[in-house]
């Protein structure tokens, strides 16, 4: 052990630790994709594509990392995602303005996010009801607005549908000769300064810090001054935010809509949250984690389907199977550290 | 005389629905003093204590601090006008660093810089010598040092008035003393501090002044050297000692050591410290010492109750494992709980079904008791022990209290327990049924019956009991008997002093 203080590193934080964790887990199987099942995963896009099709699922998971740090809990998010999906196509398809689309998908993320946050923090309803609830009504409205399946038919949509940022160098030879450069859609720009916006809050803003300590332990959090009701309140408020710009995301990556988009998003970003170090206790968790989350939840499903293991079920079960082997895991070091502290 | 005066509460009153939590008790707290304040639990401190911090409004008084009349809304308004508490759960969050905990939610800016409240923190850690470093996280400090941790916010938000909240209940003796240079430092730089504590050593050892209320009223304020240990006993359940002094004794039964029906030996669990105990066939003993001592902790550790720690436990002379309930009732030992509603009586179900409850429990419940079997149990019961009920099947929550406490003793009876354990069995009844029970205790110790008795009323132990054991912190520190039982050797040992000296 080294004496002198000034060059001691602090052992991480829980929050830090299990972080640490996954972004080990991720690099190691992905290391160990590229070597066994080589094939797409030597070439950069495959986690362009990775990133492309799950920019709004990043972005709700975003969302659900805050409200889960806080000690809640929103199963509302995919349900939300739909209904700003099915609304804006519908806009646009009736002329409507992109600019004036994007303030309706952020519109009914937060009207989602105040309801709910009204009806958690002060009239204290139980948050698995309050956004069960939001989710019935949220797949209602979208079913009222089209049963059937909508196409986006707008001119400067298609154009920001459409806008890739695209990097040649990173590109890969296609079989029939043609270089193919890597692409980069919108929504992972987006989806990564939500998790860069996000991640600043969570670390360097008072209110961030809040929602920590709330989620650590209310009582404590109320006894040391802070406003719980107003923080908790937020936290849904800003999951509806973010449920408001996934489905923005959805729809440029998608150019499309259906009632049943975005059918068990909730399920997969909570899953996301766990994987990436966020305790569903509360007080303990991060968006770059849950960034990580994501991605290793969608590498072990390509890994699945690169496998040969073709039939839907599999990533079912290699999901959960994954989902309890991290809970497992982080409650097996979370014990093994507080046994430590007692010795 | 320079006036030194920090705080004063004078004639505070609060009631709450069909009590009366304190009524016109005063305190006043001076510059630099650590203050005590005593009572058993019930007295009225806490009630005292939520009032200052702004937890409870008060029904009447006024709170003066440095000379200016205030009101005080909340926690936060407490904490504001410079009063700080430490309660003895934790209020901090085990998630966040300890520099986080120190400095959130008073933090100036929206901005949190970690770097510069972490280099305050050190700072103000240092000062007050508490071995914890800033960026550390709380959860991975001993919960002595996360006390502290809570005393050093206190102390950088400038408070006056520290308020400690029985801290000390879950430190070691090392932590405690860490404590308590903490709080000594404190004192010279002004502080005037609160201490409120069940642990009477204690108090002797760190403070300047006690006040003392017994059931919400005002016994009176004292500088520590005018009141001996003894003396603060005596005040704080309201006895005299010269009055106390004789009264009628049981003679003493001699005990054959083959007779030890149960015998643990330094049997911890855990609520309870490590004791050893043992009891004869035939034998009434007690536990006694102030609410909170540690006696009804000790015999929910006999009985299993709560989950046991070490030890061990011979019933008739072999080795047992009672680690739970269940495992007491089948080695024939009975529990009367001492919160009957909590823990005991079942208030929809019929006296019936109270009465077979335990009989039940031990048979299984795949060989249930037949109704007319049940039926049988119940009228034999309410007869035996004069229940008074309008029929077998009322639901109990509907007797009165003395008639519910024979229900529950009915139900133990009914097992035909070789070793009752009562806590607190005449608790909120009339002296009629009282004296019921009591007779029933000496007639089942006649028909060979080992109990254990626990009561906040000595005399009442004392007329039933040939042997008392005495708690205090939750330490067993004398055992009386013979010449030995009365009020005034009771109060004497429960008050200490001569005994050992810890902390």
């Amino acid at each position: 052990m080294n004496e002198n203080k000034k060059f001691r590193r602090e052992p991480l934080t829980d929050t830090q630790l299990l972080m640490t964790i996954t972004i080990c887990i991720f690099v190691a199987m992905y290391l160990l994709a590229m070597l066994l099942l080589r094939g797409g995963f030597l070439h950069a896009q495959q986690v362009f594509d990775m990133l492309n099709d799950n920019a709004s699922l990043i972005i709700v998971s975003c969302g659900l990392t805050i409200v889960m740090i806080g000690g809640g809990i929103d199963i509302s998010v995919g349900a939300v995602t739909s209904l700003v999906v099915m609304s804006c196509i519908l806009y646009l398809n009736n002329g409507g303005n992109i600019f004036v689309s994007i303030l309706l998908a952020l519109g009914i993320g937060v009207a989602f996010g105040l309801v709910h946050g009204f009806l958690v923090s002060y009239l204290e309803i139980q948050p698995f009801i309050v956004t069960l609830a939001g989710m019935f009504f949220a797949r209602g409205l979208t079913t009222i607005l089209s049963v059937n399946p909508q196409k986006v038919d707008h001119e400067g949509f298609a154009k920001l549908r459409d806008a890739k940022i695209v990097i040649p160098w990173l590109g890969y030879t296609a079989k029939n000769g043609n270089k193919v450069p890597a692409r980069i859609e919108l929504g992972v720009v987006v989806a990564f300064a939500c998790v860069l916006l996000i991640f600043i809050l969570l670390k360097y803003i008072k209110l961030g810090r809040n929602f920590y300590a709330m989620g650590g332990n209310q009582t404590s959090a109320l006894m040391l001054g802070i406003n719980v009701k107003r923080t908790r309140f937020i936290s849904y408020v800003l999951s509806g935010l973010l449920s408001g710009i996934s489905g923005y995301v959805f729809m440029m990556h998608t150019g499309a809509g259906n009632a049943t988009n975005a059918a068990g998003m909730e399920m997969n970003a909570i899953a996301s949250s766990i994987i990436g170090g966020t305790l569903l206790t509360g007080g303990v968790g991060n968006v770059v984690g849950t960034l990580f989350g994501t991605l290793t939840l969608t590498t072990i499903k390509k890994i699945v389907v690169s496998s040969g293991l073709n039939d839907p079920w599999w990533q079912s079960i290699t999901t959960g199977g994954m989902l309890c082997f991290f809970i497992l895991l982080q409650s097996v070091v979370l014990a093994r550290r507080a046994k430590k502290k007692k010795s | 005389m320079q006036d030194t005066t920090l705080l004063q509460m004078r004639h505070i009153n609060k009631v709450f629905p069909g009590v009366k939590a304190l009524s016109d008790v005063d305190f006043t707290l001076r510059k630099g003093e650590i203050h005590a304040l005593m009572g058993e639990n019930g007295a009225g401190k806490s009630t005292l204590i939520k009032i200052l911090t702004g937890v409870y409004g008060m029904d009447g008084g006024e709170i003066i601090v440095e000379g200016m009349n205030v009101s005080i809304h909340s926690p936060q308004d407490a904490q504001n006008k410079g009063i700080s508490t430490v309660y003895q759960e934790i209020t901090l969050c085990p998630n966040l660093t300890v520099a986080e905990n120190m400095f959130i939610g008073r933090e100036e800016s929206t901005l949190v810089r970690h770097k510069f409240y972490e280099k305050r923190a050190d700072e103000i850690l240092e000062k007050l010598g508490i071995p914890a470093r800033a960026a550390q996280q709380l959860g991975s400090c001993s919960l002595a040092v996360q006390q502290m941790v809570a005393i050093a916010r206190a102390v950088d938000m400038e408070c006056k008035v520290l308020i400690l909240d029985e801290p000390t209940s879950s430190l070691d003796d090392k932590e405690v003393n860490m404590l308590f240079n903490l709080m000594r430092d404190l004192k010279k730089q002004g502080v005037g501090i609160i201490f409120v504590t069940h642990f009477l050593e204690q108090v002797y050892e760190v403070c300047d002044r006690i006040t003392v209320l017994r059931n919400g009223e005002l016994v009176g304020e004292y500088l520590i050297e005018d009141l001996p240990q003894v003396d603060l006993v005596a005040k704080m359940i309201g006895k005299e000692l010269d009055e106390l002094s004789d009264f009628g004794q049981i003679e003493e039964k001699q005990y054959d050591s083959k007779d030890i029906f149960y015998e643990a030996e330094s049997l911890s669990s855990s609520d309870a410290m490590p004791f050893d105990f043992c009891i004869h066939k035939g034998e009434v003993n007690g536990f006694t010492g102030l609410l909170g001592s540690g006696r009804s902790e000790s015999v929910r550790a006999i009985f299993g109750a709560d989950k046991v720690t070490g030890g061990t436990v011979k019933i008739k002379g072999e080795d047992v494992k009672i680690t739970k309930p269940v495992d007491a009732m089948k080695h024939g030992i009975g529990y009367l709980a001492e919160d009957r509603k909590r823990d005991g009586i079942i208030a929809e179900l019929s006296v019936r079904e109270n009465i077979i409850l335990a009989l039940q429990v031990m048979k299984g419940f795949f060989k249930p008791i037949s109704r007319s079997e049940a039926e049988a149990f119940a009228d034999e019961y309410i007869k035996v022990l004069n229940i008074k009920t309008a029929s077998r099947e009322t639901p109990v929550g509907s007797l009165s209290g003395g008639n519910q406490q024979k229900v529950i003793l009915a139900r133990w009876l009914l097992t035909h327990p070789d070793y009752l354990i009562l806590d607190e069995p005449t608790r909120g009844i009339d002296v009629g049924t009282k004296l019921e029970i009591q007779k029933l205790v000496l007639k089942l110790a006649e028909d060979g019956v080992s109990v254990t008795f626990i009561s906040s009323e000595v005399e009442e132990m004392l007329r039933t009991c040939s042997r008392l054991i005495v708690m205090r912190d939750r330490h067993v520190v004398g055992e009386l008997k013979g010449q030995d039982l009365n009020q005034a050797q009771v109060m004497k040992t429960i008050a200490g002093g001569e005994t050992q000296n810890e902390g």
